[in-house]
């Protein structure tokens, strides 16, 4: 047994980054458990020749293939979408395309306005402060007076528009469509120790020149310097109860293998929308046979991913291919309901730039635009620089059949049971992504393009996982209060994706953060009743 | 075709001669654009050495290409003619033969960043970091007609 600690977090992703940091000024002894390591940004791919083939392998988005030691299995044979994490001190962010955009105020009132799903027991007023400071510490670039948005400050000027989203907004513009500069989590100037954005294209492989806002580079520098310890390769397999059905700590393999009892007077969990359901499912015990803080029977049901549709122009002049961030500029032309397309609620419009040139050969050779053999050069000189487009990414309504559960049979390499994903794409979700491709087809046509390659939903794209510990008043009809504290274990809070009641039609990583930031304030006006 | 190479690899002799007769009848070489084929002996190294974890699914995707070829031509694939192979090589991939979509992915890995490829497509042959690119920065007053649109979200 080691010695007792305060707060023990577990995951070091984005949102047991912000929850750290914003605790550590109690002073109280604070630990953050972590499967994963520190990485090093030398060893990035974007470092080395092989950059666009590592994406295959060692830094795959997808865990199953990856298969580092650091990762666990996940079954998701049962979904038309596939998960996508990392798992690392900085967790998931480690890969992200630092997409940053806020919720908007409808998005927490949905059964209000539409008549489908929950409302969040906070809106989007309790998040401002938090989204504003999770700015700072992220450092946000972006324009600000979006028009799609209520008024919000911006930390540093966008990046840069460059020739695809220059011939995309033109398209916009053609139709008369909203379009505005990303808001991004990377740094355009250099920031808080880090280096500015020198537009490298490989940032969903890691950011070698550390302006992508991971949190390893953001959060955690400073929460480690306030004292907080970070202890790597320390894979938790269950949290553990007392008698008197509060949390006791939790049971955790060290990077030896060895088996570990770490008590702790508060435990909050960061594993994100799959890890944390997970958690909780393997933490079973006498009084919480199905797993704790799961009295509603909750956990791991409604899972949320946002699916995804790709909608690709090919363009007769060159744009900006391997170049630049993915990040660029953003629609929300189509984000609020409107009865007459035939879906409630909506999606974000984010364009990419282009691609590099291997994923231009295997984006041809696949869809058939470029030939095996004979004519394969020609052909893929017309694609190589000349492929921009966009994504719809479409709110995801919870449904308690999209769930996270224990594999009956796959585990990690300590044993511990993985996670199933079932998931089926609903018909409002189908409705909304063959929207999302036709309109974008305007767009893009608008825009000059000559031809458009589609996917809907993009198959490997479940890197939003969000709703499998719902947030709510009613403890029959969520896992933790307005706070983050779980109905059932009065020290056990969950600060993750898990939380969200829906998933809005944006990425939610600055929503994630800005929760955490919430709840660790919360838990820091309580201090003195935080278990009443 | 150039003979067979790198023997430190898992791959047999013969899987070895089917696997560069497979590469080199996708991407060809090509005199207009002054580019080696993928079977050129540089490519090719690279392509087995990227190839090994990969064994067991590429050496399974060797021997369906094999026997495609027997069934179709009652021939050896690797005495087709460059057209054939390549016919072969696409119709699998089409009907998504994992193990043949591996190694057109590890063939386009490879190919793509070979410094003479990416030289003849404009590109400098070095990895994206440390020295970055240059993208034009844009002209914000493309976003005029949004502005005058005014407002568009929810108040709620
Ligand atoms: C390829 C990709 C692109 C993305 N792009 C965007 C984007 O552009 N914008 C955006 O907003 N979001 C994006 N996301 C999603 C974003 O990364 C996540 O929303 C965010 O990181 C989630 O934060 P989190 O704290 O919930 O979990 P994570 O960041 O995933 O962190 C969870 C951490 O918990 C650790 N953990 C899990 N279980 C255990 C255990 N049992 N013991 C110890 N440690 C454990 C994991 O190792 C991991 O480090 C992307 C994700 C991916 C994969
Ligand atoms: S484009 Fe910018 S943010 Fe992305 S990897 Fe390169 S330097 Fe980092």
């Amino acid at each position: 047994m080691t010695d007792p600690v305060d707060v023990l977090i577990v995951g070091a992703g984005a949102s047991g980054a912000a929850v750290a940091w914003s605790l550590a000024e109690t002073r109280m002894r604070i630990v953050c458990l972590e499967q994963g390591d520190w990485m090093n940004p030398t060893e990035y791919p974007s470092a080395g020749r092989d950059w666009e083939a590592r994406a295959f392998s060692d830094m795959s988005i997808s865990p199953n293939r990856r298969k580092r030691e650091t990762d666990y299995p996940v079954n998701d044979a049962n979904s038309p979408i596939s998960v996508a994490n990392f798992n690392a001190v900085g967790g998931s962010t480690i890969l992200y395309a630092g997409h940053f955009p806020r919720f908007h105020p409808s998005d927490f009132r949905v059964r209000t306005l539409d008549g489908v799903a929950d409302d969040w027991p906070i809106d989007y007023r309790t998040l401002e402060p938090y989204y504003a400071e999770n700015d700072r510490m992220m450092g946000v670039s972006g324009l600000a007076g979006d028009p799609a948005y209520p008024p919000k400050a911006s930390v540093m000027p966008p990046v840069p528009l460059g020739r695809a989203g220059t011939a995309i907004a033109k398209g916009f513009n053609e139709l008369g469509w909203h379009w505005w500069p990303s808001d991004t989590a990377i740094a355009t100037e250099t920031y808080d120790g880090r280096d500015k954005c020198i537009n490298l294209g490989a940032c969903s492989s890691g950011c070698a020149q550390g302006a992508k806002a991971s949190t390893d580079i953001t959060y955690w520098p400073h929460a480690v310097r306030a004292g907080v310890e970070v202890r790597t390769r320390c894979r938790v397999r269950e949290i553990t109860t007392n008698g008197n059905g509060m949390a006791s700590g939790v049971v955790y393999f060290d990077r030896d293998g060895v088996e570990r009892f770490q008590p702790a007077e508060v435990v909050i969990v960061a594993c994100n929308g799959v890890g944390t359901p997970r958690l909780l499912l393997n933490s079973t015990s006498g009084r919480f046979p199905d797993g704790i803080a799961n009295t509603s029977g909750l956990v791991g049901k409604n899972l949320m991913f946002h699916p995804y549709a790709s909608i690709q122009g090919i363009f007769d002049e060159p744009l900006d291919g391997y170049r630049g961030p993915g990040v660029c500029i953003w629609s929300q032309e189509f984000y609020e309901t409107d009865p007459s397309r035939g879906f409630v609620r909506g999606y974000t419009y984010e364009i990419n730039r282009g691609r590099g040139p291997v994923a231009t050969a295997l984006t041809g050779m696949f869809s058939g635009r470029i030939p095996f053999g004979e004519g394969h050069h020609e052909a893929y000189r017309q694609l190589f620089s000349r492929i921009a487009g966009m994504v719809g990414i479409c709110e995801d309504l919870p449904e308690e059949h999209n769930t996270v559960t224990l594999d009956p049979e796959l585990t990690d390499g300590h044993g511990i049971p993985a996670p199933k994903i079932d998931y089926t794409l609903s018909e409002n979700s189908r409705r909304m992504l063959d929207h999302a491709v036709a309109r974008a087809t305007e767009v893009l046509t608008a825009a000059g393009a000559k031809d458009v390659i589609t996917e809907a939903p993009i198959g490997v794209g479940g890197w939003h996982l969000m709703g499998t510990a719902r947030m709510g008043t009613d403890p029959e009809r969520s896992v933790v209060n307005d706070w983050g504290r779980s109905h059932d274990v009065k020290n056990l809070f969950i600060v993750d994706g898990s939380i969200f009641v829906t998933s809005a039609g944006v990425n939610p990583t600055r929503t994630i953060q800005a929760l955490a930031l919430y709840i660790a304030d919360s838990m820091k006006k309580r201090l003195a009743d935080l278990f009443d | 075709m150039p003979a067979t190479i790198a023997t430190d690899n898992p791959f047999t002799a013969d899987e070895q001669r089917t696997l560069l007769a497979l590469v080199g009848a996708v991407i060809p070489a090509s005199a207009e654009f002054g580019t080696p084929g993928a079977d050129d002996p540089a490519i090719a190294a690279d392509i087995l050495a990227t190839a090994r974890p990969y064994h067991a699914a590429v050496a399974s995707a060797l021997s369906q290409i094999e026997s495609t070829a027997a069934t179709r031509y009652d021939a050896a694939y690797t005495d087709l003619d460059a057209a054939t192979r390549a016919t072969i090589a696409s119709d699998l991939s089409r009907s998504r033969f994992a193990g043949v979509g591996t190694l057109v992915t590890i063939t386009a890995q490879c190919y793509y960043r070979d410094d003479r490829v990416m030289r003849s497509l404009g590109m400098v042959p070095r990895s994206p970091y440390p020295d970055g690119f240059e993208v034009p920065r844009g002209d914000w007053s493309l976003l005029e007609p949004v502005r005058q649109r005014g407002r568009i979200y929810k108040e709620v």
